[in-house]
């Protein structure tokens, strides 16, 4: 079978750097009508690569700043003809579908390729920034209709930060109104220069307790509080997004630390998005092929979560369920 | 003399969800209502089975037998309604305030056997089969079989029609390539305008009187012609009239006996009602209510039109009588409410009339699509949203019935606030009401040639299709099977599933070297199947205007009674008649597929694709999974599918767009309508190009191949944008959501702005269904057909169909604890 130029058929993505003068980066995915990322109607890009490793990423797919195979058993049919294809040998058929050999396999993408039935999908494309432009512009009228624009999500946006700026910058030429949702573990350099080309950051607060939050997310927090104080001191527009896992992050000092500090930034209130746990991603940590123990964590009650909104409300500060 | 039907007590055979009606039994035993007399009488309306009464057939085959060729046909037709105005069985129930059904009692559907006369097995098919009965009992069917049948025996409207149908007409008829509307119903498709508000039927009646007295015998040539419809549209008006003060007396009577003193002022207040409308102009909200009533029921039992009848703009309407009202202190809101819930329950009380010969087998719907429309712009292009809009949402909100429709009517002039409000509703899961944008409607409209003042004052009847409402015949002639036209192509000329030749000889596929070559046979073929459809079309309106003439619905249409016309006959200001073309969608998808895969990539031969679409895909899954996973599909703001779907829209607009229809100027134009025809239309096709198998039902309207549209909301409504909407007379929109895109105040706001981005792009309707578990489950079951379905929860996204089947459970789950 003639094998398919699957990366530029998914929607163009994929043009010829020899072509486009503008910076390049990675992402997964790009998602239109995104109701959830800030205001209005949006359209959210999803870069790839994250500094933090946080053992209830819903995104699995967005830690790794390389291309990943992922392969979704439910939609394969056994046709084998990525077993036939790969240069490396690296596909094998089992009774419980097929199984890629991770020493082998170079994410070359062959296999994606071939797969009638996009069972095996490459996560992680290069878009260029006019790639990116085009999309958003054909979104445009529901911008316009609605006050919403173009999201930038990840992963951390910050990890790619020529791209970004760059991204950000051909935005507001043709005023796009742009939010950027950050783990705030970035360079303070840096994200001072993004919020110079941001309407809004979505920024992420996960716990107080610095030994936990390496515990749980890989990285200290002390750099992303100091981030989002100086960022608050700016004048920066923010929202502050709290994921509220059960077992991890949801008792009553962790919470309410949480809030004091968010109530002591300086600047206009910050309004603040609870985002429940649920381990929905299940899904995707298999289509990796990674193992994900979710074991220690679980959904908050909603008992749990109209007391966190209570906690935060003592605070002086608008807390909502959802993004 | 007849008994009169008073009150109805019965337990319901099975649960009303069954016959379409939403009703949720965990709310309250007796379902929903603003008050107890609005719970009884919808929860009546809602369990009350669906039956057929044989009373009007009996009456009108006496009045046949007995005066047939006395009279003119349009005076035998309106002495005929007389005759069974003046004797069918009255029904006035306890709690009514707005009064009269079509039949003796609520759900009891007549039949018309002068247009087509059911069989003894239709009746034993319509009371036996799955869905959607209508019961007749036994002893009528016996009465039928010995009073009705014999006479009407080669004498019906459908037998004069199927004995005089060429050959050719009718091979392509039995292949599925198109449906003829007006074998089974009168042609119908009827709104009205203001006019009855400000005048009542002796005024109408009066100028017909003038124009009788001022007829010109000895320079006219058609003066008699004139004389007998317009004698025939005043014999109606007295019918019309009559119906009404029969319904005086019985209220009156009721009052006497009547023990309760509460109830028995009620029914002297209908009977006070009921001697003023319609014979006079009404004066007061529930007198405007009744009067449009009774000249709905008028039009209803006159005739079957398709698509029973519709007020209109009644919001629009009402208004004047709700201020004045509101004002004077005569009328409170919660009154005002109470009336429009009874007039809801009143046409949910009369279910569509039942198809004859094969088609009662197949299962139909009970809505027969009168459609309020809600909002909108009044003839001076200003907003015409008022309180009374809103209490429409309010009742349709709280009312969850199947009848009436309802669409809200969303211009650049409209609030958002007005918008809003009806996003709620439609959150509620529903499917209405249907959204639909004046600002592009009108432009169709006036394209059409109507005047700017009466396209402001049309709108939308029956499901999406436009007219000028009060002064337009615009008749649905049939549904075109866009794909089976591609099918033929495809076996040049020849019906692949029966081996008939149906269509022109287009030559051999397999050589098709060029997109242009295949598609110049399509367009070919198209307007071959046009044409067929066309001659028999204009035939059977002859028929309908020779010998089922419509006297009291042409006294309520302009400019009937000024041209002396019948309605069916281009008396009408404006005459149009439609073909709704199903399947923009598959076949966009097929002709992709197609081009990209054999004509310009090379991955299959011509042959091999068709020999494999032969087979419908046996042995060629993973053609079949390439194909639907690896080809750019109409509805996802791709422009390889998208100018495919612009080119056969165009060439579609291009067949049917303004052939004559032989009516005082009328024309033929398209609308992409498919009500449920796409399911009938899919059994008759084999496998086609794009994937889908065999039987399998195609698009609907102009939305995406179920499934294909994989981008989000944004980008179909992107797609959809592309056609050039103005040339139609409407398209269609549905769109799938799960209850988690509509989750909080904000996401409806954002629906919102999604139909306000539609509109600004063009658009002319959008309906959304807010997905249940129902069909989550058939998604599991066919996720081929789902792949549309996005997953939302916070943060995260994916499409139902990617999650594997533990988290599908779960979005099951959240999904039945998500309901409102």
């Amino acid at each position: 079978m003639k094998p398919f130029r699957s990366l530029s058929e998914q929607g163009n993505f994929f043009s010829d750097p020899g072509i486009s003068i503008m910076p390049s980066g990675l992402i997964f995915d790009v998602k239109k009508y995104a109701i959830n990322d800030g205001p209005g109607i949006r359209l959210t890009v999803f870069f790839k690569g994250c500094p933090l490793c946080c053992a209830w990423c819903h995104n699995p797919e967005s830690i790794s700043s390389r291309i990943q195979k992922m392969y979704n058993g439910d939609r394969c049919i056994g046709c084998m003809a990525c077993i036939e294809a790969c240069p490396e040998s690296g596909c094998r058929l089992t009774p419980t579908g097929i199984i890629t050999d991770p020493r082998r396999c170079t994410c070359c993408g062959t296999c994606a390729d071939v797969c009638p039935t996009r069972a095996s999908e490459m996560s992680g494309r290069i878009a260029t920034v006019a790639d990116l432009v085009a999309i958003a512009e054909k979104e445009r009228v529901f911008f316009e209709q609605s006050g919403g624009g173009v999201t930038i999500s990840g992963g951390e946006p910050l990890l790619q930060p020529d791209f970004l700026v760059s991204l950000l910058g051909e935005l507001g030429l043709r005023s796009i109104h742009r939010t950027v949702d950050t783990t705030g573990f970035a360079r303070s350099e840096l994200l001072l220069k993004v919020a110079q080309r941001t309407e809004l950051f979505l920024y992420d607060l996960k716990m107080m307790d610095s030994r936990r939050h390496k515990q749980w997310t890989g990285v200290d927090n002390g750099r992303i509080l100091e981030n989002l104080r100086l960022l608050a001191s700016t004048g920066a527009c923010i929202n502050i997004r709290m994921p509220l896992i059960k077992g991890v992050n949801d008792d009553e000092l962790n919470i309410e630390q949480t809030a004091s500090f968010v109530a002591s930034l300086p600047g206009a209130k910050k309004k603040v998005n609870i985002l429940p746990y649920h381990n929905i991603a299940q899904g995707k940590y298999l289509r990796l092929g990674e193992k994900h123990d979710s074991s220690a964590m679980a959904e908050p009650s909603v008992e749990a979560l109209t007391d966190a909104v209570a906690v935060f409300a003592a605070f002086g500060l608008e807390a909502i369920v959802g993004g | 003399m007849f008994e009169q039907v008073k009150t109805i007590h019965k337990r319901p055979q099975r649960s009303a969800a069954e016959e379409g009606n939403f009703y949720m039994p965990r709310e309250n035993p007796i379902g929903p209502g603003m008050n107890p007399r609005i719970q009884r009488l919808r929860k009546l309306s809602v369990e009350t089975d669906p039956t057929i009464s044989i009373e009007r057939a009996l009456h009108e085959t006496a009045f046949y037998r007995e005066n047939y060729g006395k009279y003119s046909i349009p005076v035998l037709r309106a002495m005929t309604f007389l005759d069974h105005c003046q004797k069918k069985t009255l029904y006035l129930g306890a709690d009514e305030l707005i009064v009269g059904e079509r039949g003796p009692k609520p759900k009891a559907i007549p039949t018309f056997p002068e247009l087509t006369c059911h069989s003894v097995e239709d009746f034993h098919v319509l009371n036996t089969r799955d869905m959607q009965r209508y019961l007749t009992a036994q002893e009528d069917i016996e009465t039928y079989a010995r009073e009705v049948i014999p006479y009407w025996q080669g004498r019906t409207q459908r037998e004069r029609i199927f004995s005089h149908v060429p050959e050719t007409w009718k091979a392509a008829y039995e292949a599925g390539l198109f449906t003829e509307f007006m074998e089974q119903r009168a042609p119908g498709h009827t709104a009205l305008d203001s006019k009855i508000y400000r005048q009542g039927i002796l005024e109408f009646k009066r100028q017909i009187e003038e124009n009788i007295g001022a007829l010109d015998y000895r320079n006219d040539p058609e003066a008699t012609d004139k004389a007998e419809q317009w004698k025939a549209m005043s014999i109606s008006c007295d019918a019309v009239i009559l119906f009404a003060q029969r319904h005086a007396d019985l209220a009156e009577g009721m009052a006497k006996t009547e023990p309760d003193p509460g109830r028995a002022q009620e029914l002297r207040q209908i009977a006070a009602v009921c001697r003023r409308v319609p014979a006079h102009r009404p004066e007061t909200f529930r007198e405007a209510i009744q009067m449009y009533w009774f000249v709905h029921l008028g039009t209803i039992t006159e005739l079957n039109g398709w698509d029973a009848m519709n007020p209109g703009h009644f919001d629009q309407h009402l208004t004047p009588f709700y201020e004045k009202e509101l004002a004077a202190g005569t009328l409170t809101r919660d009154e005002a409410k109470e009336l429009l819930c009874c007039f809801w329950i009143k046409v949910n009380n009369h279910p569509a009339p039942p198809k004859v010969g094969v088609t009662a087998r197949e299962s139909g719907t009970y809505n027969d699509f009168t459609n309020i429309n809600i909002g909108g712009v009044k003839g001076d292009g200003s907003d015409g949203t008022s309180e009374v809009s809103y209490l429409m949402l309010d009742v349709i909100e709280e009312l969850h019935i199947l009848q009436p429709g309802s669409s809200v009517h969303i211009s650049t002039k409209t609030p958002d606030s007005f918008l809003h409000a009806a996003a709620r509703v439609i959150r509620q899961g529903h499917g209405y009401p249907s959204i639909f944008n004046p600002d592009i409607y009108i432009r169709e409209m006036v394209r059409q040639g109507k005047s700017l003042a009466d396209a402001r004052e049309g709108g939308c009847s029956g499901c999406i299709e436009v007219g000028a409402f009060g002064k337009e015949a615009y008749l649905l002639t049939g549904y075109l099977n866009v794909p089976k036209i591609l099918e033929v192509t495809l076996n040049s000329g020849i019906d692949p599933l029966t081996g008939r030749k149906v269509g022109l000889e287009t030559g051999n596929p397999r050589d098709f070297r060029t997109f242009d070559e295949l598609y110049g046979a399509f367009v070919e073929q198209l307007h071959f199947v046009v044409d067929q459809k066309i001659r028999v079309s204009n035939y059977i309106d002859r028929m309908f205007a020779k010998y089922a003439p419509a006297p009291f619905l042409s006294v309520v249409i302009d400019d009937c009674i000024g041209r002396g016309r019948d309605y069916y006959d281009g008396g009408p200001r404006y005459n149009t008649s439609y073909i709704q073309c199903c399947g923009l969608g598959t076949v966009t998808d097929s002709l992709a597929a197609i081009k990209k895969h054999v004509l310009e990539e090379g991955r299959y031969t011509m042959a091999a694709l068709l020999d494999a679409v032969a087979r419908n895909f046996d042995g060629e899954e993973i053609m079949r999974q390439t194909i639907m996973n690896r080809t750019p599909f109409f509805g996802n703001d791709d422009d390889f599918a998208d100018e495919i779907g612009v080119r056969v829209y165009d060439d579609l607009v291009a067949a049917i767009d303004g052939n004559p229809n032989i009516k005082e100027g009328g024309r033929y134009h398209l609308n992409m309508l498919s009500t449920t025809c796409h399911v009938y239309f899919g059994k008759v096709l084999g496998a086609t190009p794009n994937g889908r198998l065999a039987g399998k039902a195609i698009s609907d309207g102009t939305s995406p191949s179920h499934g294909a549209d994989v981008n989000g909301p944004s980008a179909v409504v992107k797609s959809l944008s592309k056609l050039d909407q103005v040339k139609s007379g409407g398209t269609l929109l549905n769109q799938r959501f799960l209850p988690s895109l509509l989750k909080r105040d904000e996401d409806i706001r954002k629906l919102g702005h999604l139909v306000r981005s539609y509109f600004t792009l063009g658009g002319h309707h959008i309906q959304f269904n807010i997905v249940d578990n129902a069909t989550l489950l058939a998604a599991q079951q066919c996720p081929d057909d789902y792949r549309d379905l996005l997953v939302r929860m916070a943060g995260y996204s994916d499409y139902f169909n990617d999650m594997n089947r533990d988290l599908q459970q779960e979005i099951i789950e959240r999904t039945e604890n998500e309901a409102f």
